[in-house]
């Protein structure tokens, strides 16, 4: 039998901490290879201790991790990628705080991952810290992470009928995941009323790039619906209330 | 829990594993310790546990915790009334009243802004401060939160909070800590050291 590994090294974004012990601080992060994990890192709280400032929330570190008993000891840690711009701006780091809470409900402890998620949480940092309206990055990021998540939602034809879409304004299932045309609203409970603009945003979104995505202009009533949808279906989703979503409507109302 | 153990000694042990830092073994340990201690000491501790909600209060200007409302702090006249350090537990009250250095009052938020925790600003004494320095003619606020993503969060929402208000706005600075080694300083504190080099 292969002995495991006692340690390795990774990249890890980290995504949660908590205070633990004396001077400790325990870390939930993702990496590309283990996927979610938590470690604990020894001494973070102290001034001087080599891993204070390198294990920073939503930084991306360099890390050495020690198999332990229960969970990962950090032995060394060094930040790669500070995005400093969410810790500067009130408004970005509340969505990094909601982009963070996303990754973390929609991921389970220990399941390897195939970097994926990874990949997406750190591309939406980086996109977070430079753009000037960070709305288009979060809803690409929302529809990604669906898809990376394994619960893509059906744009294209009626989950119900599966005949393709007509251009006229449809309805969402939270519950099925996806469209229902018309005809068949009466079969389902808890529709949501899609517009037809909102619904091509909806599957652009889900089948561009983020380039192409980044040059949309698109007015604020229907973003908003837009928005709606996709935290109405995530909310479904995860059976539970997002705790960073309060804290986004309040800036935005000041 | 076995049904060997006896009932009270089953719920000192789930009390104290209730404690931060502690788990079920740390927790049995503690509680065959006071089983075998005498007496008065496990009355003592037991006095000082009930005493310890019973007798301590909010101070009702300041938020840190005390026995006498308003807090020694907040009534010495001694102290300068018109600055006030922002900080986030009263433990931070107590690391910056060792320095002797700083003479002003304190204001404790008891928590930072955390909205992945389900901490927003209403679950802080936020909105007592902007209160308070509306109402106390306070001169200059010095925002002293951990140098964190948390703590930089609440101190942009208080700066929010309190622009346009009249009021002096400052935030310890940050930078290499005494007995440090730069090698092993991440790129961000580095660079606010770099910010805020001061000449010699």
């Amino acid at each position: 039998m292969p002995r495991p590994q006692r340690a390795f090294r990774t990249q890890a974004l980290i995504l949660k901490r908590r205070d633990f012990g004396e001077a400790d601080r325990m870390l939930t992060i993702l990496t590309p290879s283990h996927g979610k994990i938590e470690v604990v890192a020894h001494g973070a709280r102290k001034l001087t201790s080599s891993k204070t400032g390198h294990v920073e929330l939503f930084t991306c570190a360099d890390m050495l991790i020690h198999n332990g008993r229960n969970f990962g000891i950090v032995a060394q840690a060094e930040m790669v990628t500070p995005y400093q711009p969410l810790r500067e701006d009130l408004q970005r780091g509340a969505y990094a705080n909601y982009v963070a809470e996303l990754a973390d409900r929609f991921s389970t402890l220990d399941e390897p991952d195939d970097s994926s998620l990874f990949t997406l949480l750190s591309e939406t940092f980086e996109r977070l810290s430079i753009v000037d309206d960070p709305r288009l990055a979060i809803r690409y990021y929302e529809i990604r992470l669906l898809d990376v998540a394994g619960f893509r939602p059906e744009l294209n034809e009626c989950v119900f009928g599966r005949e393709a879409i007509e251009p006229e304004d449809q309805f969402f299932s939270y519950a099925e995941g996806g469209v229902v045309c018309p005809r068949h609203a009466n079969q389902s409970v808890r529709l949501t009323r899609v517009s037809l603009n909102a619904l091509k945003i909806l599957r652009h979104l889900q089948r561009s790039s983020y380039a192409h995505i980044a040059a949309l202009t698109i007015d604020a009533p229907l973003h908003n619906e837009v928005e709606r949808i996709l935290l109405g279906y995530i909310t479904y989703q995860l059976e539970r209330k997002l705790q960073s979503i309060d804290f986004i409507k309040r800036i935005r109302s000041i | 829990m076995s049904k060997a153990i006896p009932e009270p000694v089953t719920n000192l042990i789930e009390a104290f594993s209730r404690l931060p830092g502690i788990g079920p073994k740390t927790a049995s340990r503690l509680t065959y310790y006071l089983l075998r201690t005498p007496d008065d000491i496990t009355l003592q501790l037991a006095d000082a546990l009930r005493d310890l909600k019973a007798e301590t209060r909010f101070c009702s200007v300041c938020y840190n915790i005390t026995v006498d409302d308003p807090c020694a702090i907040c009534s010495d006249a001694q102290r300068d009334a018109e600055t006030i350090a922002v900080v986030e537990e009263p433990l931070d009250v107590l690391a910056l009243e060792r320095t002797g250095v700083y003479q002003g009052r304190y204001h404790v938020l008891h928590g930072a802004i955390s909205p992945v925790n389900g901490i927003g600003p209403d679950e802080l004494k936020i909105r007592e401060l902007v209160q308070r320095v509306v109402q106390e003619h306070i001169l200059e606020v010095i925002i002293a939160t951990n140098p964190g993503l948390e703590g930089d969060a609440t101190a942009m929402y208080i700066q929010r909070e309190l622009t346009g208000k009249g009021v002096k706005l400052t935030r310890l600075a940050r930078g290499l800590p005494v007995g440090s080694d730069i090698e092993y300083a991440d790129s961000v504190t580095v660079t606010r050291a770099l910010q805020g080099r001061s000449e010699m």
